[in-house]
């Protein structure tokens, strides 16, 4: 009795209270922050393939290697971060009770140092003093403030991270022996991975400032290169795993059905977290200075990545055809007519999964090192992440921002902004279609990534390439249309669509679920299993970098 | 934890396809010598003019149809450029970078190398087929990065 009432009392009192006032301004800035980059990211993206396609030349004061640099920053660490940290608070503070006074301070202290970091990475790139690419390769030098900025923007990822560490510490001690409710749980795990990603290419970070103010005459460029790919290639996955985040947890409950093995899920992120730092070395399996069999060790390392996600993919359709079967679907595929496909908040989700498929599986590809041999460094590798990340996460992203704007800003999706949304989901999944396709192909031709237009002397080779450069163009031309449709879509559910209340959409768990063990919550011992899998990987290739290492590299400025 | 029958299956295929592609890779990389480029040797990248065989780059006939090309890649150009072999030859290159990192790409061949300042990398490639190919750097290495390149001709 007690009980159930304290269970009307607490439903009474979200439904009162909805969302927590505070902890949503701060998704709502993060949010705001996220998408105004992406607008302005977007704009870069269109003129880097209008001027590949050779249809515009970019002014001297702005040339393609600053566009490719601010693009890339851009995208892969503003955009991205900014999003998943508004996306993660705000699912914490809904399922976890609203967030401690005390992470509010981190999460806005985490917010000033980003802004800072940006804003000192992006001078130096203006003034054309860090055309380095979002790689930043040594000996490549750029300006020191453009380092720093990276370390301002380091120190507001990690101070997130604790934050989230913080907020569920202090459920599980108020809680104790109950499992993290879900979506905090992959907030967890994407935090334990963010925060151990960061830290070989903070180290790298710290040691090019002295090198960039001259202070230190010379850099060791190998060990630069595997500290920076043990964070890049993370980064990506961590991505990655805040979309699949949306697909296990938010998916099912759009479309009125429920989630999937709670254990499978916890297991699939476990697996993510502990394998997933290794995997960035493939980006190194034509380097010099590393041996074979530590280059196939990392190759399989990289392979066994793939299964977590496979489990995913199963998972996913079962929820759907199982949901569907239950609202009357029929036929070995003709349930898939009961999904609700005029939703943009599934549909988005939706083509976001379906797309890991090819995605996931030209990664499985380019891992071996026989086709990476073969697609390294050219265009296959940016249609594989304009796949990866253009498609699977951006989409995802896109399609939670229809139920997670409304929710934060204490409005509704209206019918005119869902339709908006479908017709921007369509317009950028064919653009992407185009822009990812063209770059896949002609990168297996041999036609090279970040480099501006160029027919190398009319070379005949180079000249075939063209007819690509512009289905590429076509591409971006229709993604820029998603790109405006798609903020103006936020920015109108942030503060001008009707006032309401908006669902966080969270999924129960399946019925007669067999309870999940609880080893799934021991994070200390997936924390030392993964530095062990870390160790197992990284320690061999740096100490022979080290110790074997060459005369070291000066700074070089050749743009 | 309770999974379905058609569950187990799917998850041993994928387990399976994992395990056949670690299978082949590390077979035709280790068996069929197409193993990634993996030189280990290092050099000074700021002496490389002066250190051998680096001193003289050009390209030397070592055996019928088989020739040594001793390269170096600085921005924005390959020394020696324009090569000329005869059809049917086997060319092994032996790369190193004076400044930046550099990438090194056959374009329509499966040549494909990172050159490191610091590191010499050796690629071996076999043209069977006339024509000119297409040698670029496919490493963003500057202001220039999209001029380099050059040609190797097979007559």
């Amino acid at each position: 009795m007690e009980t159930a009432i304290n269970q009307t009392f607490k439903t009474k009192a979200t439904k009162l209270l909805g969302v927590n006032k505070e902890d949503a301004k701060i998704s709502k800035t993060y949010l705001f922050v996220s998408f105004v980059i992406l607008l302005v990211g977007g704009f870069l993206g269109l003129a880097q393939g209008l001027n590949r396609a050779g249809l515009l030349e970019l002014p001297s004061w702005l040339n393609y290697y600053q566009v490719l640099t601010m693009h890339g920053v851009f995208m892969l660490l503003a955009f991205t971060t900014f999003f998943t940290f508004g996306y993660l608070y705000a699912g914490l503070s809904h399922e976890l009770g609203g967030l401690l006074p005390k992470v509010r301070k981190f999460v806005w202290t985490a917010f000033a140092s980003k802004i800072i970091g940006a804003v000192l990475v992006v001078i130096p790139i203006l003034m054309n003093e860090a055309s380095v690419m979002y790689t930043f390769y040594p000996p490549l030098k750029a300006h020191p403030m453009f380092y720093i900025g990276l370390v301002f923007f380091a120190v507001g990822m990690w101070l997130c991270n604790v934050g989230a560490f913080i907020q569920v510490a202090n459920w599980r001690k108020n809680n104790k022996g109950k499992h993290v409710p879900i979506f905090s749980y992959f907030a967890t795990g994407i935090n334990v991975l963010m925060f151990f990603a960061l830290i070989p290419v903070a180290i790298e970070v710290l040691y090019l400032i002295p090198w960039s103010l001259g202070w230190v005459k010379t850099v060791n460029v190998m060990v630069s290169r595997t500290l920076f790919w043990a964070f890049g290639h993370t980064l990506v996955n961590i991505w990655y795993l805040t979309a699949t985040s949306a697909w296990y947890v938010i998916a099912p409950k759009l479309i009125g059905g429920r989630r999937w093995s709670d254990t499978l899920t916890r297991v699939v992120i476990i697996a993510l977290v502990i394998m997933n730092i290794t995997g960035g070395f493939h980006h190194q399996i034509i380097d010099p200075g590393i041996s074979l069999p530590v280059k196939m060790m990392h190759v399989f390392m990289s392979l066994a990545i793939g299964f977590p996600s496979l489990m995913t993919a199963w998972a996913m359709f079962a929820v759907f055809e199982k949901t569907a079967r239950k609202q009357g679907g029929k036929g070995l595929i003709g349930w898939y007519k009961k999904m609700p496909w005029g939703d943009v908040r599934f549909l988005a989700l939706f083509i976001s999964m379906a797309s890991f498929a090819p995605a996931g599986a030209g990664g499985i590809a380019q891992t071996t090192n026989q086709l990476d041999t073969v697609v390294h460094n050219t265009m296959w590798i940016v249609g594989h992440f304009h796949l990866t990340l253009g498609v699977t996460v951006a989409l995802a992203f896109f399609g939670i921002s229809y139920w997670l704007v409304p929710y934060i800003s204490g409005r509704v999706l209206t019918p005119q902004i869902n339709k908006l949304g479908v017709i921007q989901t369509w317009i950028w999944t064919i653009g992407m279609i185009f822009m990812s396709g063209a770059m896949h192909t002609v990168g297996l031709f041999g036609s090279p990534r970040r480099t501006s237009f160029t027919t190398y002397g009319d070379h005949a080779t180079a000249l075939g390439w063209n007819p690509y450069m512009m289905a590429m163009a076509v591409g971006g031309t229709l993604l820029i249309i998603g790109v405006i449709l798609q903020v103006y879509a936020v920015i109108n559910m942030m503060f001008f669509a009707p006032r309401g209340e908006t669902e966080f959409p969270i999924a129960e768990a399946e019925e007669n679920a067999s309870p999940t063990p609880y080893w799934t919550e021991r994070w200390g011992l997936w924390i030392v299993v993964m530095l062990l899998v870390v160790a197992m990987a990284y320690v061999v290739p740096l100490t022979e970098f080290i110790v074997n290492a060459p005369p070291g590299s000066p700074g070089f400025k050749t743009w | 934890m309770k999974m379905h029958l058609d569950e187990k299956i799917w998850l041993a295929l994928s387990f399976g396809i994992m395990m056949i592609f670690m299978l082949i890779t590390g077979y035709q990389a280790v068996a069929e010598g197409m193993a990634p480029p993996s030189n280990i040797q290092t050099i000074d990248s700021q002496k490389v003019d002066q250190t051998a065989p680096f001193d003289k780059p050009g390209i030397k006939q070592i055996g019928d149809h088989e020739y040594e090309v001793v390269m170096t890649l600085q921005v924005f150009s390959f020394n020696p450029g324009n090569i000329e072999v005869p059809a049917g030859s086997t060319v092994h290159f032996i790369l190193t970078s004076k400044d930046v990192v550099h990438g090194f790409e056959i374009a329509e061949t499966n040549a494909n190398a990172m050159v490191t300042p610091g590191y010499i990398s050796r690629v071996t490639q076999k043209f069977d087929k006339p024509g000119s190919y297409l040698v670029l750097c496919n490493e963003y290495c500057g202001a220039g990065h999209q001029m380099m390149s050059t040609t190797i001709t097979v007559k």
